[in-house]
Order: structure tokens, then sequence, then C-alpha cells
């Protein structure tokens, strides 16, 4: 009887074991990689209503977040400024700016600006600003280095897993409550015996069970 | 040979298991003509039925996953409504293809051979219909893998204490163990098949799939080996899978649910439904494609009785659900028996009680089980009681749980409906391309019990 396959398919098998180790490490390495919140949520910076920048305020007019982040110590949520804390200010500075017609507006009318919102996690999941202060977590841990930014933008990628790399082992990112809100901050050399101390005195113990942050 | 013993031998040697004096050649024309030839019209019409309810189950779960679960009768206290209910059906129909093809095979019983290869086929179509219910109730259907241990941006493993990642393992097992089961022992015939083609097409198709088998005597030594380790392979799984199954509920702290009972009740009744679907199946394609030579009386009597000897073991596994609520004095306990046999739901608990204990009672009769008609109706029955007796798990003791304030009545939407529906059109249109397609029935096995397989067949004729 002839053979039914020609010679050459003595190779398929070969060929196809490597195509599908091939294919299933690239399959695997696209998502890794494209798929994972680090690519598709860190850079996340949206375009807001008015030319604000943390820059100039924050950085060079070296304003304290808290001046304007009122809740972030006492509550779950951090705030945006109302227009009446720009207001402030720009009653008396840059009074015929251009890029401030928006706050006047808001300020005459009384309609809130429509700020963009950039972090932000799901609903299912909570978070709350004033623990993490309270222990010692600084803004720039999980903000980036925001007295730089012209623009906010997001810089972690604040994945489950993310939050749950701190809460497994918080040591090294616990500051002195005076450091909350510094930037480019450098750990001090004795940092694990000060977290550690830290730790001990605030009793800071971070849920890692899933009812702490999906309640 | 002397008189006395031609009458020993009459009386005591098996009837054949192969009716109709049938030659090696006839049995492999019988079987493989059918997959050679166009098929009947009958199939063209069950094929054209069945389909379409595939497209209500492709719209149905297109529906489900656009709108979310909540197009489902589910309500409050009732989480786990039909997909549950519908998973377990499923998964308890396979098992009898499973017990048939190697609990039965390690047995060396023979009269396996007519009906294992489309027990297995329905194993796998079976397991193929229940693993759409897990995969949709999920609500978000693409983050489905979060089921399976992978790596994730979470950070965290699924629940390794739950059964129900259990269940992920023990059905994934059982899938791709039936599945390489079943295909080991296709080749011999898929070559059978090959060396009969005709076109070059169908002969590279088979020749694929038959993996270069040219039936030597040492390629059969290692293919005996290699299914009966499968066989060894297959054998717990009949009793794991379903035990595990069952540990989805009974590992709850609901009254109704936890309960040590559950494994072993959930294996007989998976063996008792999958008989039943054995049997509706076997006796269809046995007419449409007469093989009552081959698929004899004496199969379909023994497997009744193998239903009836389940339908006992399930009917002796309610009753003692009852004697121990009422044992344990746990009060919680008896109001969820009572409740399920006189409460709202009386009406499914009864079609349970009486399709899956008192209808195959009827077998008793050598003449009911033996009669075609009657054991087609009952195998319906069985099947239906089946589906009610998960039914009535799931939804009973949810329904009326610890907190009276939240009981509720649980009635099925259309979705609901139509899901059932599609996954019995999915099964049999997977069914039916099987018949059309595959040998139905093991050719080299049939061969093997044949009269002539026997080396001292022709000494005898001497
Ligand atoms: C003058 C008031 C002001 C000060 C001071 C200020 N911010 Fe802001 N911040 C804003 C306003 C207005 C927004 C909303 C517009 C935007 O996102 O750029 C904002 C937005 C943010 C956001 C993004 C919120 C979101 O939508 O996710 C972060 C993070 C943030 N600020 C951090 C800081 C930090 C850290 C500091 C201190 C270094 C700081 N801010 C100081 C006014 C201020
Ligand atoms: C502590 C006072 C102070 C507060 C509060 C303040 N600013 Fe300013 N802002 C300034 C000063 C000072 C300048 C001008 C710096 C310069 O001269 O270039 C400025 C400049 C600006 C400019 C640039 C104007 C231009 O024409 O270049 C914008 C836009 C602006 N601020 C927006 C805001 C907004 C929005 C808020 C409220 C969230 C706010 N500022 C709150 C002090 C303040
Ligand atoms: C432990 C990490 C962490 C730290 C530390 C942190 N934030 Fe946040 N911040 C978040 C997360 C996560 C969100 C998104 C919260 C959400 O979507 O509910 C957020 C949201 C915000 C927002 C916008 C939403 C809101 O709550 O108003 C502002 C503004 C903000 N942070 C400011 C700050 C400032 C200022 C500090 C420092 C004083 C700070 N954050 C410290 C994690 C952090
Ligand atoms: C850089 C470290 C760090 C990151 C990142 C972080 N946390 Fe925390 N979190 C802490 C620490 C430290 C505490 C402990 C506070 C204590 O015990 O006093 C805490 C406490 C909490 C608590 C308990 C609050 C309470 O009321 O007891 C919640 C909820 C929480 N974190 C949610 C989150 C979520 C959600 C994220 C991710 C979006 C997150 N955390 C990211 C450090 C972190
Ligand atoms: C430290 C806080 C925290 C803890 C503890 C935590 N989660 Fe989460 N979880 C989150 C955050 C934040 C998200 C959202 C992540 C995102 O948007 O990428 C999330 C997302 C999820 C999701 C994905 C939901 C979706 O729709 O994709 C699942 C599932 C989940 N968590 C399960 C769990 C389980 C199970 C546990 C307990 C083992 C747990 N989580 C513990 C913070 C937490």
């Amino acid at each position: 009887m002839a053979q039914i396959f020609p010679k050459w398919t003595n190779a398929l098998p070969t060929i196809l074991l490597i195509v599908v180790l091939a294919g299933g490490g690239a399959i695997t390495g696209f998502f890794w990689y494209f798929g994972s919140p680090e690519y598709t949520d860190v850079g996340y910076q949206p375009v807001q209503p008015v030319d604000y920048s943390h820059k100039l305020h924050a950085g060079e007019l070296g304003m304290d977040c808290r001046y304007c982040h009122t809740g972030v110590e006492t509550g779950p949520i951090a705030g945006v400024p109302p227009t009446q804390t720009c207001m402030n200010c720009h009653t008396l500075v840059k009074t015929d700016s251009k890029k401030l017609e928006r706050i006047r507006d808001s300020w005459a009318t009384g309609k809130p600006v429509k700020w963009v919102r950039v972090n932000k996690i799901p609903d299912y999941a909570y978070f709350d600003h004033s623990p993490h202060i309270a222990a010692g977590v600084g803004c720039e841990t999980c903000h980036g280095d925001v007295r730089n930014m012209e623009k906010i933008t997001q810089v972690e990628p604040l994945s489950m897993g993310w939050c749950l790399d701190c809460h497994r082992n918080p040591a090294p990112n616990l500051r002195p409550a005076s450091e909350i809100t510094t930037m480019n901050y450098i750990p001090p050399a004795n940092q694990a015996t000060f977290a550690a101390q830290r730790i001990k005195d605030k009793k800071i113990k971070p849920p890692i069970t899933c009812s702490g942050c999906h309640r | 040979m002397s008189v006395e013993n031609t009458v020993a031998a009459d009386t005591f040697t098996e009837p054949p298991l192969i009716k109709g004096n049938q030659t090696f050649a006839s049995v492999t024309e019988i079987i493989s003509s059918i997959v050679e030839k166009k098929p009947k019209k009958a199939w063209f019409v069950l094929f054209g039925l069945a389909s379409s309810l595939v497209m209500i189950l492709l719209g149905s779960i297109g529906f489900l996953v656009w709108e979310g679960i909540g197009v489902w009768g589910v309500n409050n206290p009732v989480g786990w409504g039909w997909a549950i209910t519908n998973f377990v059906f499923w998964v308890g129909i396979g098992h009898a293809g499973t017990l048939i093809s190697a609990v039965l095979y390690i047995f060396r019983q023979k009269w396996r051979t007519s009906i294992n290869r489309f027990a297995e086929a329905m194993t796998i179509f079976a397991v193929i219909c229940a693993l759409i219910f897990p995969g949709v109730h999920v609500g978000r259907v693409w983050v489905a893998y979060y089921m399976f241990p992978i790596p994730n941006q979470m950070a965290i493993w699924p629940n390794f204490r739950s059964p129900l990642l259990w269940d992920i393992f023990a059905v994934g097992t059982y899938f791709s163990v039936s599945l390489m089961f079943w295909y080991t022992g296709l080749i011999p015939d898929l070559a059978t098949l090959r060396d009969r083609a005709k076109t070059v097409l169908r002969k590279r198709v088979l020749g694929l799939f038959s993996l270069g088998w040219r039936g030597g005597n040492k390629q059969w030594k290692h293919y005996e080996l290699a299914y009966l380790l499968l066989a060894g392979l297959s054998t717990p799984l009949v009793l794991s899978v379903h035990s595990v199954v069952s540990t989805d509920f009974a590992t709850s702290i609901i009254p109704g649910w936890h309960s040590t009972i559950f494994p072993p009740y959930f294996v007989a009744g998976a063996i008792f439904s999958g008989f039943a679907m054995v049997m509706t199946l076997a006796i269809i394609a046995r007419k449409i494609y007469n093989l009552e030579d081959i698929i004899t009386l004496k199969h379909l009597e023994r497997m009744n009785m193998v239903i009836m000897v389940t339908g006992m073991m399930v009917g002796y596994a309610y009753s003692m659900e009852f004697f121990i609520a009422w044992y344990s004095g746990n009060e919680y306990e008896t109001f969820t028996f009572l409740n399920r046999a006189f409460g709202p739901y009386a009406w499914a608990y009864w079609i349970m009680i009486s399709c899956n204990v008192l209808i195959p009672q009827l077998f008793w009769s050598k003449k009911i089980r033996t009669s075609i008609p009657l054991m087609f109706v009952i195998s319906i029955f069985v099947n239906i009681g089946m589906w009610f007796e998960r039914f009535v798990i799931t939804v009973t003791s949810l329904a009326n749980d610890f907190l009276p304030s939240s009981w509720d009545y649980f009635s099925p939407t259309f979705w609901d409906v139509s899901l059932l529906i599609g996954s019995f059109g999915l099964f049999f249109t997977l069914f039916l391309l099987f018949i059309r397609y595959l040998p139905m029935i093991s050719i080299t096995e049939i061969k093997g019990v044949l009269p002539q397989a026997d080396p001292h067949y022709y000494e005898n004729h001497a």
C-alpha cells in the first residue's frame, strides 16, 4: 500500500512542538506584560479642565499637600479642594490670567470645577487614607513625586498585588509623621529599627484578609 | 463427548454476547459502514433539531454574559439555582461511561464491549455540558480564569481549602483522563476506517488520528498495557469526581447539605443517572442503526439491573437523611427535611421520589426489564428524577435557611430554561456528530468477544 503521508511530514511533530511551546510562551508573555495594571494603568494622565500645576504650587511655592487635600489625615478621602481654596490666593494673584478663567467662572456661578479623577480603585475594594497616613506611609509611596509633576499621573498600579506587597511587609515604607508629604525621601540608615519600633508603638497591622479591603 | 456434558454446557455457559453468527469481517462491515455511508434521514432530522437547540444555548449564553446572571431566577437566599443543578446533573451523567468502560473492564465484564464506546463518548459530552455552567455562573466570564491557580496581579491563589477549587481539579482530571481513555480505545478502529477509506482526504485525516497504527504484535502489546493503565487511572475517578462535587455542598454548614453521607450518595446517584442516560441513547441508536445483534436485549437487561440497584441505593440515602434528621435531634436539620417533603417544594420532592425510588422498582419484573418501550420510558423518568434530585438538594436547603425573614421562593426564568434545554441540544449535537463520524461501537473489542476469538474455537470444530 502506498504511504498516506509524504516523507517530509515526519518533521511535523517536532515543528508543532516548537510552535506550541514558542506560541504558548509568546501569548503568556504578551498578557503578562500588556495585560498587567503596570502597563494598562500606570502613566494614566487625563486632561484636566484647568491647567493647574502641582509642580508650581506644591513644589516651587512649597505649599503643604494638606492645605488643599484636607481630608487625607482624617478620613478615607483626601479630597480635591473646592474653588474657594484656589481663590484664597487667586483673588490677589494672577487675577486676570486666562488659565484661571474656569476658576473665576466657577467662583461666580457657584458651580464646582469638574476635575478628572486620576487614581481610582474599584468600588468593591475599600481604601482609607487616614490609617495609612497615621501609620506613616508617605504620599510619595503611592502617588510618586507629586511636587515635580506638572500634571498628576498615576505612578503605581493600584492593583491588589500592589496593596498586598506593602501590607505583607510595610516596614520599608514607613516614615516619621513629619516626613509624610516629603518627596524624594531618603530612608535613614536605621530604617529597619525605626520601622520595627514604629510598628510596635502604633500596633501597625495592615489587613491581609479579604474582608479587610472587600468589606 | 457425553450427553450430560452437553446439557451441562447448555445450562451453564452464557448465551453469546453477540448474536447473528457474526464473523470478524461482518463485524467490521456492520460498524464501519455506519460512518462510511451517507447518514439516514432520521439523523438529519435529529441533527437539525439538536443544533437549533445549540443556537438557543449560544444565544442564551450571549445574553447572560451581556446582562449578567440577574437574568436567572436566583434571588437572595437562593444564590445557587439551576446552574449548579445542571452542573451536578451533567457531571453525574458522565459517571456511567467511566464505570462501564473502566471498572467493568478491570473486572473483565465482557458484556461491556458493546456499549463502552458510546458510554465513554457520553461521558465526555456530558462533562462538556457540565463545564458550561460553572463557566457562565461566575457572571463575568472573562475572569473565569480566576478559578485556576494562575499567578495574577491580585497576588493571591484560589483558596486551596475550598471544595470549589477541588472541583476544578476533579472535573478537569476527569475530563482529560476520560478523553485519553476514549481516544486510546479508538485508535485501532480509526486505523480500520483509514484502511477502508476511499478518498485521500479521509485517508489522511484518519491516518493522522490513528497515529500510524499498523496492528503489529508489539503495538498491540503496548496498546493493551496503556489501555489497562488508563482503566486503572479512571477507576478511582468514578468515585472521586462526584465525591468532590458533593463536598461543594457537604463542607458548608447549611442543613440538608452538611452531611457525611453526601459523597457515597452522590456517587450512587451519578451511576444511577448515567446508566439511565446510556439506556436512553442506546435504545435510540440501536433502533436507528439496526444494531440489535450487537447491543442485545441481554445488555439492556443488565443495565436495567444496575439501574434498579443504584436506584435502591439512592432510595436508601434519601431515607437515611430523614432518619439522621430525626435521630440527631437537630431541629434545623429536622425542619429542612420536613420542609423538603411537605414544604413549598414538595412537588419537586415527590417527583424525585417517584422517579428515582418507586419507578425503577418495576424492574423486578423480568417482563418489564426486557421490554424495550417500557425500559425506554423508565430511563427517561430516571433522568427527570435525577435532575430533580439536584434541584431539591440545591434549592430547598437555600430557600429556607436559618433566617426566616430572608426566605424566598425560587422560580426559574426563561433564561434558566433555555440554558438547560440548550445544554441538552449541545449534548445531542455532539453525540450525533460522534455517531456520524466515529465507530460508535468498538470494532476490535467486539471481535475479541466473538467465539472465533477463543484460541480453542477451531479445535472444537475439528
Ligand atoms: C493648591 C492646592 C493643592 C495642593 C497644595 C496640592 N494639591 Fe494635589 N490636587 C489639587 C487639585 C486641584 C487636584 C485635582 C486636579 C489634578 O488632578 O491635577 C489635585 C490632585 C491631586 C492628586 C490626584 C487625585 C486623583 O484624581 O487621583 C494627587 C495624588 C494629589 N493631588 C497629591 C498631592 C500631593 C501629594 C500634594 C502635596 C505634595 C498635593 N497634591 C498638593 C490641588 C492641590
Ligand atoms: C497659596 C496661594 C495659592 C493658592 C491657594 C492657589 N494658587 Fe494658583 N498660583 C499662585 C501663585 C503665586 C501663582 C503665580 C506664580 C507665577 O507668578 O508664575 C499661581 C499660578 C496659578 C496658575 C497659572 C496662571 C498663569 O497664568 O500662569 C494656575 C492655573 C493656578 N495657579 C491655578 C490654581 C488653582 C486651580 C488653585 C486651586 C486648586 C490654585 N491655583 C490655588 C498661588 C496660589
Ligand atoms: C497607601 C497608599 C496611599 C497613600 C500613602 C496616599 N494615597 Fe492618595 N490615594 C491612594 C489610592 C489607592 C487612591 C484611590 C482611592 C479610591 O479610588 O478610592 C488615592 C486617591 C487620592 C486622591 C483622589 C481621591 C480622593 O481620595 O480624594 C487624592 C487627592 C490623594 N489620593 C491624595 C493623597 C495625598 C495628598 C496623600 C499624602 C498625604 C496621599 N494621597 C497618600 C493611595 C494612597
Ligand atoms: C506602602 C504601603 C501600603 C500600601 C501600598 C497600601 N497600604 Fe493599606 N495599609 C498600610 C498600613 C501600614 C496599614 C496599617 C494601618 C494600621 O494598622 O494602623 C494599612 C491599612 C489598611 C487598611 C485598614 C484600614 C483600617 O481602617 O483599619 C485598609 C482597608 C487598607 N490598608 C487598604 C489598602 C488598599 C485597598 C490598598 C491598595 C489600593 C492599600 N491599602 C495599599 C500600608 C499600605
Ligand atoms: C489590601 C487590600 C486587599 C485585600 C486584603 C484583598 N484585596 Fe482583593 N482587591 C483589592 C483591590 C484594590 C482590588 C482591585 C484591583 C484592581 O483594580 O486591579 C482587588 C481586586 C480583587 C479581585 C478582582 C475582582 C475583579 O473584578 O477583577 C478579586 C477576585 C479579589 N480582589 C479577591 C480577593 C480575595 C479572595 C482576597 C482575600 C484572600 C482579597 N481580595 C483581599 C484589595 C484587596
